[in-house]
C-alpha cells in the first residue's frame, strides 16, 4: 500500500514555481525526449543485429563496405545540427536567466558557514529563509563571508556561487504561492548538508502583513547612511569637504573614468572594490588618498553603504549582464 | 635518455631507431614541462593583473644586476653546450669536455649568483613566512610576489642543478668513450634541454625583474 | 610458470618460459619487462579501487536515512573525498593505460617491449610513493575538501591534511606524464615493419590520444595543486580572496586539467571497446579512420570545454556560451563512435561472450551517459542540475558504467593472454549481468533525485528523497557483488583455470600470434603487419577457414 501511495506521487521534478522553471522544464524534456528517441533508436538496431547476426544464425553475411563516407557525414552532421539546436535553445534562456530585469526588488544574500543570511531593503532580516510576494521579481545581490557557497533554489530553476570577496546576482519571479526549499549547493565545509532553508512565497497582502510584522526596522539605505557618516565618509565624500573626492549623487551605474584610461561601471562591484581597496581604480584626476576600510567592515555594513550610495540616485543606463 | 650509450639497447631494432626515439621522448618530455612552467606562468601573470602596483613596487626589490648577469652567464652556458654538441660531431673531443665543463661551472656561477640573491633577500626580510618584512594588507601582495619569484625562479634552478648533473654525467660518458661522435644522442638531448632551460630563463627574467620593475 | 604450446605446424606441445616463469620479488620489483609493469600496476590499482569502493558503501548506507546518521558529518566529508580521490587518480587514470596499455601496447605494435622499458618500472615507483603519500593522508584522518580542492576553502578553512594529499597526487602525475611520453614515443617509432599509422589496432589508437592528454594535461594539475598548497602554507593570496586571491583562477586551472583527465578516464575504454567489438563480431570495426580520427578529436576538443564546470560559478555569460557550445561539439565524436561501432555489428558473426557482455554494455551505459552530458552541457539546465546528484549520474554512467565495463571487457578478453588461463565463462557472464543490473539501480535514481534537487556532497537530506536514496544504496550491494565476483573467480583461474594455447578467441592481432602467456621478449620471431588490422574478412573467406 506504501508503494502504491508512492507511486501516485512520484515526482520527476520539483514543482514549477517561477517563470524561468517551466521554461527549463520544457528544455529539458525535450533534451530528454531526443537523447532518450537516439539512445532506444541505438539499443533497438544494436538488438537487432545480435540475434539476426549471432554467430549460430546463418544469416547473409556477403561482405559489406566497411566505411562509408556518406554515412559517416551523415551521422555527424545530424547530431551537430540537433547539437546546435540545442545548444541554442539553452544559451538563449541562460541569457535571459542573466539579464536582470529593471524593476527587481533587491534582497542581499550572506552566505557563511553554515547559513544563510538575507535582507530585505526595509531592513528586515530573515536566516534561513526568505519571503518574498508573488509575481514580483526579485534580485538577490549574494556575498559570502567566508568560503564558496552556492544558492540553489529547485523550485525556481536557479542556481548561482556565491564567493567571498566579491558580489554575485540572480533574479526570479516567483509564480507560485507556496514554500520551497533553499540548498546550498556548493560544498563548503562540515555542516554544508545543513545549509538549508525555505523560499516562502506569499500573496502581496500577506506579505506586506509579515513585513509589518515584527520589530520596527530601520532601512537598509538609512542604516547605510548613518554608517557614511560615522565611519567619516562623508567628511570628503560631501560637497565643501577639504579633501577633494568624487561626489556620489547619481554616481551608481553611471561610467566613471579611472587613472589608468580605462572607463569602468560604477555597479555594487566597483563601489564595494572602492571602499575595500581604494588604491586599485584611482578615478581620474584624483589623488590615491582614500584609506582602506579592508577589515572594518562587515558584509552587512558594506551591503548597507552600498544602498545608500543607490539610493543617491543612479544613471540612466540599466544594469545589463550583471552576473560577472 | 639511455645512459648505457655505447650499446643497442634490447628493445630497440637499431641505432637509428634508439636514436629517434630519445629525440622524440626529449620533445615529449619538454612538452610537459612548457605546460608545467606555462600554467605557472598564467597564473602568475593572473595574478599580477589583480595586483599591478603592488607587484611593481615588490619587484623593485629585486637585483636587476644580478638577473642581467645571470641572463648572460646562461646564454653563454647554451652557447657553449651547443659548440659542444657540433664539436663532438666533428670528433674533437678534448673541445667537447672543455665546453662542457665550462657549461658547468657556468651553471654553477648562475646557481651562486641565485644563490647570493636568496640570501639577500632572505637577510632583508623578502622571504614569504611570518618574518615577512612588510605587513598589512599591501604586505599580503609584496609577500605574494615573492612567493612567486621564489616558486619561479626555485623550480627554474632545479630543473638547472638538474641539468647540471646530466651534463656531468655526460662528460664522464664521453670520457669512457660511451658517448662518441657515431653515438652522439645522449649529448643532443642534454643540450636539448639545457637550451630549454635557458629559454624558461628568458622568460621568467623580463616576467619578474623587467615589468614594471625600473 | 611454463605453459604448454601448440604450434600450428605441428601438434607437439613444447615447454616454454613465460614472462611470469621468474619467481623471485627481485624479479618482479626489479623488472623492466612491460607487461611485468602491467601487472604490478594491476595489484596497486585493486588495492585502491577496494579502499574507495568501500567508501562508497558507506556512505551509500549512511544515505538509507535522511538523517544520515550512520556516521559524522565530517566523517562522511572525508569518506566522499577519499571516494573521488583515490578513484580518478590513483584508479581509473591509471587503469587501462598502466595494467592493459603497459601489457598489450608492444604486442600490438609488434615491438619487444616499450620505448624506455626503465622509465616504466620508475612510473610504477612514482605511482606507489604518491599512493604512499595519500595512503597516509588517508591514515592519518583524510581530507574533507572534496577531491576538487576548491579555493579557498581548501587553501584556508579546511582542517585536514591537505598538503600530503596534494603532495600524493602532485606525485603520482609524473608516473601518468610518463607513461604518456613512453606510450606517445613507443607508437611513433616502434611500429612493426607493415604496420603504417592506418593499420594500427584502435586501442594504439585510443592509448596514443590518451597519452598526448597525459603529457599536456597533467603538469598543470601539478601546478595548481602545488601553488594551492604553498597558499595553504604560507599563507599568501593566489586563490583566497580574503589575502587578496582569486578563487576562480583555481577553478580554472583545476578544471584545465581535470576536463582531460576525464577524457584519460573514458578514451582507452573507447578503445578496448573497439577491440572487443571487432574480435566478437568477427568483423573489421565500421568506419575504422572515422573512430581513430575521432579519438584524437576527443582529446583535442577535451581541452576547450573546461569551464562547462563553472557555468555558475559567476565566469562570464559569454565563456558560458562558447564552453557550452564546444561541449555539445566534442559530443560529436563521441557518437561517432557509438554508431560506428553499432555498424560494426552489421553482417557479423556475434558471438556473446563475456568481453562481448562488457562491450555491449559499454555502449548502452556510455551512451546513456554521454546524452546526459548533453544535457548538462546546455546551459539553462545546467543551471538547474548543477552540484547535484544529476551530474554524479552523468559521471558514474561514464566512468563506471563506461571505462570500468570496459576494463573489466578487456580484462577478461586478454586475461587468457596475460595468464595462460582461462576464467570460468559462466561465471563471467552471471557477473557481468549482475553488474548491469547492479549499476542502473544505483545510478539511475540518482538522476531524478539531482533534477528533483538533492545536491551532492549531502551526508543528509530533506525526507522526499527517501526512496531513490534507498533505490540506490540497494543497487550498490548489487554492485559490489558483482565486483567481487570476479575478484574471486580471475584470481582462482591463475591456479585452477583452464590452461590456453596462443589465440583462445581465433581474434586477429599480434598479441594473438604469441603464447600464452608470452615469453619475455615477446616474439619468437618479430611480426610483420601485411594487411590491414582486423582482416576477418579475409580470413573468413581464406580456403578452410570456418565461421568460427
Amino acid at each position: 500500500m506504501i508503494w502504491l501511495s508512492f507511486l501516485a506521487q512520484i515526482q520527476f521534478s520539483p514543482e514549477q514555481a517561477s517563470r524561468t522553471a517551466s521554461q527549463v522544464d520544457l528544455l529539458f524534456l525535450c533534451l530528454v525526449g531526443i537523447t532518450g528517441s537516439v539512445t532506444l533508436v541505438v539499443a533497438a538496431v544494436a538488438l537487432f543485429f545480435l540475434i539476426k547476426y549471432r554467430r549460430t544464425a546463418s544469416a547473409d553475411r556477403t561482405p559489406a563496405k566497411n566505411s562509408s563516407l556518406t554515412v559517416e557525414v551523415t551521422w555527424s552532421v545530424i547530431p551537430l545540427a540537433i547539437f546546435i539546436i540545442l545548444f541554442g535553445w539553452g544559451a538563449r534562456l541562460y541569457l535571459h536567466e542573466s539579464e536582470i530585469p529593471a524593476n527587481a526588488t533587491e534582497i542581499h544574500v550572506i552566505g557563511k558557514q553554515w547559513m544563510w543570511k538575507l535582507e530585505h531593503l526595509q531592513g528586515k532580516r530573515e536566516i534561513n529563509e526568505l519571503h518574498v510576494p508573488v509575481g514580483r521579481t526579485i534580485k538577490l545581490l549574494m556575498t559570502s563571508q567566508d568560503v564558496i557557497h552556492s544558492f540553489f533554489i529547485p523550485g525556481f530553476r536557479i542556481k548561482e556561487d556565491v564567493l567571498p570577496g566579491r558580489y554575485t546576482t540572480q533574479w526570479f519571479t516567483p509564480t507560485r504561492i507556496g514554500t520551497y526549499e533553499l540548498f546550498c549547493a556548493q560544498y563548503c565545509g562540515t555542516n554544508h548538508a545543513l545549509m538549508i532553508g525555505r523560499v516562502i512565497v506569499l500573496d502581496p497582502t500577506a506579505f506586506a502583513e509579515w513585513l509589518r510584522r515584527g520589530e520596527e526596522t530601520v532601512s537598509v539605505a538609512q542604516t547605510g547612511e548613518r554608517l557614511f557618516r560615522s565611519f567619516g565618509c562623508s567628511g570628503c565624500h560631501s560637497p565643501g569637504a577639504s579633501v577633494r573626492a568624487p561626489l556620489l549623487q547619481s554616481i551608481f551605474n553611471s561610467p566613471v573614468p579611472l587613472q589608468d584610461g580605462r572607463i569602468v561601471r560604477s555597479d555594487e562591484r566597483y563601489i564595494r572594490d572602492s571602499i575595500l581597496l581604494p588604491n586599485t581604480e584611482i578615478v581620474a584626476g584624483y589623488d590615491p588618498v582614500m584609506p582602506s576600510f579592508q577589515g572594518r567592515l562587515s558584509e552587512e555594513e558594506l551591503f548597507a553603504l552600498i544602498t545608500y550610495i543607490k539610493s543617491l540616485g543612479s544613471s540612466q543606463q540599466s544594469s545589463t549582464n550583471a552576473i560577472h | 635518455m639511455s645512459t648505457r650509450a655505447a650499446e643497442l639497447a634490447e628493445q630497440f631494432e637499431d641505432v637509428a631507431q634508439q636514436r629517434e626515439a630519445s629525440t622524440l621522448g626529449m620533445w615529449v618530455f619538454l612538452a610537459t614541462e612548457v605546460m608545467f612552467f606555462g600554467a605557472l606562468f598564467l597564473a602568475f601573470s593572473v595574478t599580477r593583473s589583480l595586483h599591478v602596483e603592488s607587484f611593481s613596487q615588490a619587484a623593485k626589490h629585486l637585483d636587476i644586476l644580478a638577473g642581467t648577469i645571470n641572463t648572460a652567464v646562461l646564454f653563454t652556458s647554451s652557447f657553449t653546450t651547443a659548440l659542444a654538441v657540433s664539436a663532438l660531431q666533428q670528433g674533437q673531443l678534448k673541445r667537447v669536455i672543455g665546453l662542457l665543463s665550462v657549461s658547468i661551472v657556468l651553471g654553477g656561477l648562475f646557481l651562486a649568483i641565485k644563490g647570493h640573491e636568496y640570501h639577500e633577500k632572505w637577510v632583508e626580510g623578502f622571504f614569504p613566512g611570518n618574518t615577512f618584512a612588510v605587513s598589512g594588507p599591501a604586505g599580503n601582495e609584496v609577500e605574494l610576489f615573492f612567493l612567486f619569484y621564489f616558486i619561479l625562479t626555485g623550480l627554474h634552478g632545479i630543473h638547472l642543478l638538474i641539468a647540471l648533473g646530466v651534463t656531468a654525467v655526460l662528460v664522464w660518458l664521453i670520457v669512457t668513450n660511451r658517448v662518441t661522435p657515431t653515438r652522439s644522442m645522449p649529448l643532443e638531448a642534454s643540450a636539448l634541454y639545457w637550451h630549454f632551460v635557458d629559454i624558461v630563463w628568458v622568460f621568467v627574467f623580463p616576467l619578474l625583474y623587467l615589468i614594471g620593475g625600473r | 610458470m611454463s605453459v604448454l604450446l601448440y604450434s600450428s605446424d605441428t601438434d607437439e606441445p613444447r615447454e616454454r618460459d613465460s614472462y611470469l616463469t621468474p619467481h623471485t620479488l627481485r624479479s618482479w620489483l626489479l623488472t623492466t619487462d612491460h607487461k611485468r609493469v602491467g601487472l604490478l600496476y594491476l595489484f596497486t590499482i585493486i588495492v585502491f579501487f577496494v579502499i574507495a569502493a568501500v567508501a562508497a558503501g558507506i556512505m551509500r548506507l549512511n544515505l538509507l536515512t535522511p538523517r544520515g546518521d550512520l556516521v559524522q558529518a565530517e566523517t562522511y566529508n572525508r569518506l566522499f573525498t577519499l571516494h573521488g580521490v583515490l578513484m580518478v587518480w590513483f584508479f581509473l587514470i591509471p587503469s587501462i593505460p598502466s595494467v592493459l596499455g603497459n601489457f598489450l601496447l608492444p604486442l600490438m605494435i609488434g615491438a619487444r617491449d616499450l620505448a624506455f622499458p626503465k622509465l616504466n618500472l620508475l612510473s610504477w615507483y612514482i605511482f606507489i610513493l604518491g599512493g604512499a603519500f595519500a595512503f597516509y593522508a588517508l591514515l592519518i584522518g583524510g581530507v574533507d575538501t572534496g577531491w576538487t580542492f576548491y579555493t579557498p576553502y581548501s587553501s584556508t578553512y579546511s582542517n585536514s591534511n591537505v598538503v600530503l594529499m596534494a603532495a600524493g597526487i602532485f606525485i603520482a602525475g609524473f608516473s601518468s606524464i610518463l607513461t604518456g611520453l613512453n606510450f606517445i614515443v613507443s607508437i611513433h617509432q616502434m611500429r612493426a615493419p607493415g604496420l603504417t599509422w592506418f593499420r594500427l589496432r584502435l586501442f594504439v589508437w585510443s592509448l596514443y590520444a590518451t597519452s598526448l592528454i597525459l603529457v599536456l594535461a597533467t603538469p598543470v594539475l601539478a601546478i595548481t595543486l602545488c601553488l594551492m598548497a604553498l597558499e595553504r602554507i604560507w599563507r599568501v593570496g593566489i586563490f583566497d580572496p580574503s589575502l587578496g586571491g582569486d578563487p576562480l583562477l583555481f577553478q580554472h586551472l583545476f578544471w584545465f586539467y581535470s576536463h582531460p583527465a576525464v577524457y584519460i578516464m573514458i578514451l582507452p575504454g573507447m578503445g578496448v571497446v573497439s577491440e572487443l567489438i571487432a574480435a566478437f563480431a568477427r568483423k573489421r570495426v565500421f568506419g575504422y579512420t572515422f573512430v581513430a580520427f575521432s579519438s584524437l578529436a576527443i582529446a583535442l576538443i577535451g581541452f576547450l570545454v573546461w569551464g562547462h564546470h563553472m557555468f555558475v560559478s559567476s565566469q562570464s555569460v559569454f565563456a558560458g556560451m562558447i564552453f557550452s557550445f564546444l561541449s555539445f561539439l566534442v559530443a560529436v565524436p563521441s557518437a561517432i563512435k557509438v554508431f560506428n561501432w553499432t555498424a560494426t555489428l552489421y553482417k557479423g558473426s556475434i558471438s556473446l561472450d563475456t568481453p562481448m557482455l562488457y562491450a555491449l554494455g559499454f555502449i548502452g551505459l556510455f551512451t546513456v551517459g554521454g546524452m546526459t552530458g548533453l544535457i548538462l552541457a546546455a546551459l539553462a539546465v545546467d543551471v538547474h542540475v548543477h552540484d547535484t546528484y544529476f551530474v554524479i549520474a552523468h559521471f558514474h554512467y561514464i566512468m563506471v558504467g563506461g571505462m570500468v565495463t570496459a576494463f573489466m571487457g578487456g580484462l577478461h578478453f586478454w586475461w587468457p593472454k596475460i595468464t595462460g588461463r582461462m576464467y570460468p565463462e559462466l561465471l563471467g557472464k552471471l557477473a557481468a549481468i549482475i553488474i548491469f543490473i547492479g549499476f542502473n539501480l544505483t545510478f539511475f535514481p540518482q538522476f531524478v533525485l539531482g533534477y528533483l534537487g538533492m545536491p551532492r556532497r549531502y551526508h543528509a537530506y530533506p525526507e522526499q528523497f527517501q526512496v531513490y536514496n534507498v533505490l540506490s544504496t540497494a543497487g550498490a550491494s548489487i554492485l559490489g557483488i558483482g565486483y567481487l565476483l570476479p575478484l574471486l573467480y580471475l584470481l582462482w583461474s591463475c591456479f585452477y583455470g583452464r590452461r590456453v594455447a596462443e589465440n583462445p578467441w581465433n581474434a586477429l592481432g599480434f598479441e594473438w600470434e604469441t603464447a600464452s602467456p608470452p615469453p619475455v621478449h615477446n616474439f619468437e620471431k618479430a611480426p610483420i603487419q601485411r594487411d590491414e588490422a582486423y582482416n576477418y574478412a579475409e580470413v573468413a573467406s581464406a580456403p578452410g577457414a570456418g565461421l568460427s
